[in-house]
């Protein structure tokens, strides 16, 4: 059990020390999400609505893009299976995949707390809570990124297929668009995403309110789905061996 | 138990039978050889011992221990070499045998000392800090190899070593196999050069189309498979290729520019012969050339695809 956490470690210092700078680290993951916000800002959006938003999607791109660009790199590479080769399970070479990620994702994050806390002027409500949030929500996203990468079958469109995911998922989770102006039947496929939770839990931890899933749900689900697609992604990699 | 036992190993691709029920071992210390074409199954072989691909019959042990029910247990004593040198194109040489160390949970100390070690072994000390990306294929080739020796493993896969390297380097490649071997490490080595497989092998074993068609160490198959001759003529005048190909001893002609390569397994009978039927047309022999057959011959032979 400790030889796996090891190894997961070892495999995200090695990851977060060769895809770091890594152009589609970059922009996908830090630049992209502030564009993006930015961009609604000046639309006249609300901050108070757009704030956890803001938080929520680089979050979401952080922790998301360097699991992305690393898997997909290593399997066209033929380096994937070099992790495969190691004594240390498939679980442990996902968690280790979605750990840099989740460090890449909390990087991000914690650049976006101070924007939004200094520009904003939007001091987090609850440190704490906020703090447990961005870790929920980061790890959540993180091995989302690395079931996604691997639920592709070519490598080559994993990142077309990949952002044809990710950007539905962003209208639809009460990230921009409040699911109470989403037409009913959309207001399902709402709840079955696992970022209106952690917009839901972030909102609460840095505003102090929520708007459709109280904290008491938001926060233990990000955790939750966390460990289920780990699970998945575990799988995944035990379906890639021919 | 030998280093590697394998019983009826059988992989099937979605209906498509790539390797074919294929049984054999490998003693310790002993540097094997897995000869074929290209297609043959070498590399699917290699990884179902390592457990990258699926084995689909049969079973097979590795240093003891099973690929289908102790993995972790074979993936701690066995190093590979892939066919493609798939080290991390961003991480310097040092990083990715540190990191390689680091996965097998070597102590810091002691993986420093090996990294070392190894560098100068395999003569790239003015490469540790270049990225791997930088590194020519030769270079590459080593270092890949280098990886696979970190955790020093009891038993060595090199899918197709020399893939692509030029004399130099080939020959550099294969005096770093002969040196392990004699060190005492096991290594099973797959390649499609017949050169290779000969010069370097104590046991080969040759495969095609998933099936094992012969073994043997290199002299033996060399006498196994090359009681034929290859003798060369051409004649003054003309005489077709129909009758060369009815004298007895024959055992194939083929054309080839002005005159006749023929596979034969008794020369001396064969030339009176082909004396005697250019007498009877008034033409004469005006070159004549016998040798053995060579390695490459020798390979097209057994796979059953010889062209003489
Ligand atoms: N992942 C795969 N899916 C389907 N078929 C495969 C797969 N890998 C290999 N094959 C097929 O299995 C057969 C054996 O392939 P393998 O790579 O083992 O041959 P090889 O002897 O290593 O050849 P080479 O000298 O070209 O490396 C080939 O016909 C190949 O097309
Ligand atoms: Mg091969």
């Amino acid at each position: 059990m400790l030889d796996e956490i090891r190894g997961a470690f070892y495999i995200a210092k090695k990851d977060l020390k060769e895809y770091y700078f890594k152009p589609p680290t970059i922009s996908w993951g830090i630049a992209f999400p502030l564009v993006f916000a930015l961009a609604f800002l000046l639309r006249g959006w609300g901050k108070d609505w757009l704030a956890p938003g803001l938080l929520t999607l680089s979050l979401f791109f952080g922790s998301t893009s360097m699991s992305a660009a690393s898997i997909v790199f290593e399997r066209r590479m033929e380096s994937f299976e070099r992790l495969l080769l190691f004594p240390i399970s498939y679980l442990g070479v996902a968690f280790g995949k979605a750990l840099s990620s989740f460090f890449f994702g909390l990087l991000s994050s914690t650049a976006t707390v101070a924007i939004i806390w200094l520009f904003l002027s939007i001091p987090p409500h609850n440190m704490m809570l906020l703090m447990l949030c961005i870790v929920g929500s980061a790890l959540q996203f993180s091995s989302m990124g690395i079931l996604l990468s691997f639920a592709v079958k070519d490598p080559a469109q994993a990142m077309t297929i990949f952002n044809s995911i990710r950007f539905p998922m962003i209208f639809l989770s009460n990230i921009i668009i409040p699911v109470s102006k989403l037409p009913h039947y959309l207001t399902w496929i709402s709840f079955a995403i696992p970022l209106t939770y952690s917009v839901e839990a972030v909102r609460y931890a840095l505003i102090g309110s929520y708007d459709i899933v109280p904290p008491q749900i938001s926060i233990p689900v990000t955790f939750i789905s966390f460990f289920a697609f780990l699970y998945l992604a575990e799988i995944m990699i035990k379906r890639t061996i021919p | 138990m030998d280093a590697i036992v394998v019983k009826n190993l059988t992989k099937y691709y979605d209906g498509f039978l790539a390797v074919d029920h294929i049984s054999f071992s490998v003693k310790w210390g002993e540097l094997f050889g897995f000869l074929g074409p290209n297609g043959a199954g070498k590399t699917t072989t290699v990884r179902m011992l390592c457990g990258l691909t699926r084995i689909s019959e049969g079973d097979a042990y590795v240093a003891g221990y099973s690929p289908l029910r102790e993995l972790k247990l074979v993936k701690k004593v066995i190093g590979l070499v892939p066919d493609v040198s798939n080290l991390y194109p961003e991480l310097t040489c040092w990083e990715n045998l540190l990191f390689t160390g680091e996965m097998y949970g070597i102590k810091k100390e002691e993986l420093v000392n090996r990294a070392y070690e190894l560098l100068k072994l395999f003569d790239l000390m003015d490469k540790k800090d270049s990225k791997f990306k930088q590194l020519s294929k030769g270079q590459k080739r080593k270092l890949t190899m280098a990886a696979a020796l970190v955790h020093k493993p009891k038993i060595l896969f090199l899918d197709e070593p020399t893939i692509g390297l030029d004399v130099r380097s080939r020959r550099a490649v294969w005096s770093m196999i002969r040196e392990l071997n004699e060190n005492g490490l096991t290594i099973f080595l797959t390649t499609h050069n017949i050169h290779e497989a000969f010069n370097l092998c104590e046991r080969i074993m040759v495969i095609n189309k998933g099936k094992v068609i012969a073994a043997g160490n290199p002299t033996e198959l060399k006498r196994r498979f090359s009681g034929s001759e290859v003798l060369e003529v051409s004649f003054t005048g003309e005489i077709s290729i129909e009758e060369i190909s009815q004298i007895p001893g024959v055992i194939k002609a083929s054309r080839s520019g002005g005159s006749f390569k023929l596979v034969v397994s008794d020369p001396i009978s064969v030339i009176e012969e082909l004396v005697g039927k250019a007498r009877s047309r008034r033409i004469s022999l005006n070159y004549m050339y016998l040798r053995g057959a060579d390695a490459e011959e020798v390979f097209l032979k057994i796979i059953g695809e010889e062209h003489a």
